[in-house]
């Protein structure tokens, strides 16, 4: 391996002699997938990416919003036992109680069927199949986000 | 099929399965519960008769089972975040994993008698 790597000779024709010189440059090649006004816009957003950082963050805001939930209906004082209309009422005369339960029903139920939309798309793979299993999910949830709301803001205490 | 093709994964893939099969239960719940609490909009006896089906043995297994599930993918989703946010999360998903299931224990040890103790006077007695 000393023999020939030691000298000019080592140059190989093409390496030492250049098609182009400063009066006859070589030709601009660019770079490959270059954004120019030919390539087609992106049609599809950052849609997956905002859901799966939404994921994230509604995930901790729902820690705590969640064994908050289980700790004062199903451990304190007297766990299930207490739960019945009078103690709804009770809570939900309080304005912290009213948004704490709404933003839990919010972020639930988005968490939730951005959950279930990742289990369609994974398993349901005819594109029929999720469409139609996507248009009930999405139908199940506006229905239940708007019934939930109402209920929050409508809660009457003195119904009967 | 030929014997040992099927991937049967390790702690990273058994922990993703379970956040699935969880996350679904939880949501499907979740539809349930919100339809049982509109019931306050009906009159009081009636949030106050279906309220009282939670209240019984069965269903307080079935609550048990809902916070088992709560408490697991809210812990490891928690790993999750950590795997994805934090520099040193995915070398240690394994460990973080074992941590997620020792908290789970204690906690579902916690919730025993609170969950559960009301259900067992009825059926037991005190």
């Amino acid at each position: 391996m000393s023999s020939d790597t030691s000298s000019a000779q080592a140059i190989g024709d093409v390496e030492g002699v250049s098609l182009y010189d400063v009066d006859n440059p070589a030709p601009y090649i660019e770079a490959p997938r270059k954004r120019t006004g030919k390539t087609p816009r992106s049609t599809r957003g950052n849609f997956e990416m905002a859901a799966w950082l939404f994921m994230r963050l509604s995930g901790i805001v729902l820690v705590v919003l969640v064994i908050g939930h289980l700790l004062i209906q199903l451990v304190l004082d007297g766990g299930v036992s207490k739960i019945g209309f009078a103690f709804v009422a009770g809570r939900w005369a309080s304005p912290f109680w009213q948004v704490w339960d709404l933003l839990m029903l919010w972020l639930a139920m988005l968490h939730g069927t951005n959950g279930l939309r990742t289990v369609i798309n994974d398993y349901a793979e005819r594109a029929n199949t999720r469409l139609w299993l996507k248009g009930l999910l999405y139908t199940a949830t506006v229905f239940t986000i708007i019934l939930g709301t109402l209920v929050i803001f409508t809660f009457d205490p003195n119904i009967r | 099929m030929p014997a040992g093709t099927l991937y049967r994964g390790r702690e990273g893939m058994w922990s993703w399965v379970a956040h699935r099969v969880t996350g679904v239960l939880i949501f499907f719940f979740l539809f349930v519960h919100v339809l049982d609490t509109a019931l306050v909009r009906v009159s009081p006896e009636a949030y106050d008769d279906v309220v009282a089906t939670y209240k019984t043995p069965i269903v307080a297994l079935l609550e048990y089972g809902l916070v088992a599930a709560i408490l697991f993918h809210a812990l490891n989703g928690l790993r999750v975040i950590a795997v994805d946010f934090w520099s040193k999360g995915p070398r240690l998903q394994k460990q973080m994993l074992w941590g997620v299931m020792i908290i789970w224990i204690i906690l579902m040890i916690g919730a025993l008698y609170p969950v559960l103790g009301h259900a067992a006077a009825e059926l037991f007695g005190k």
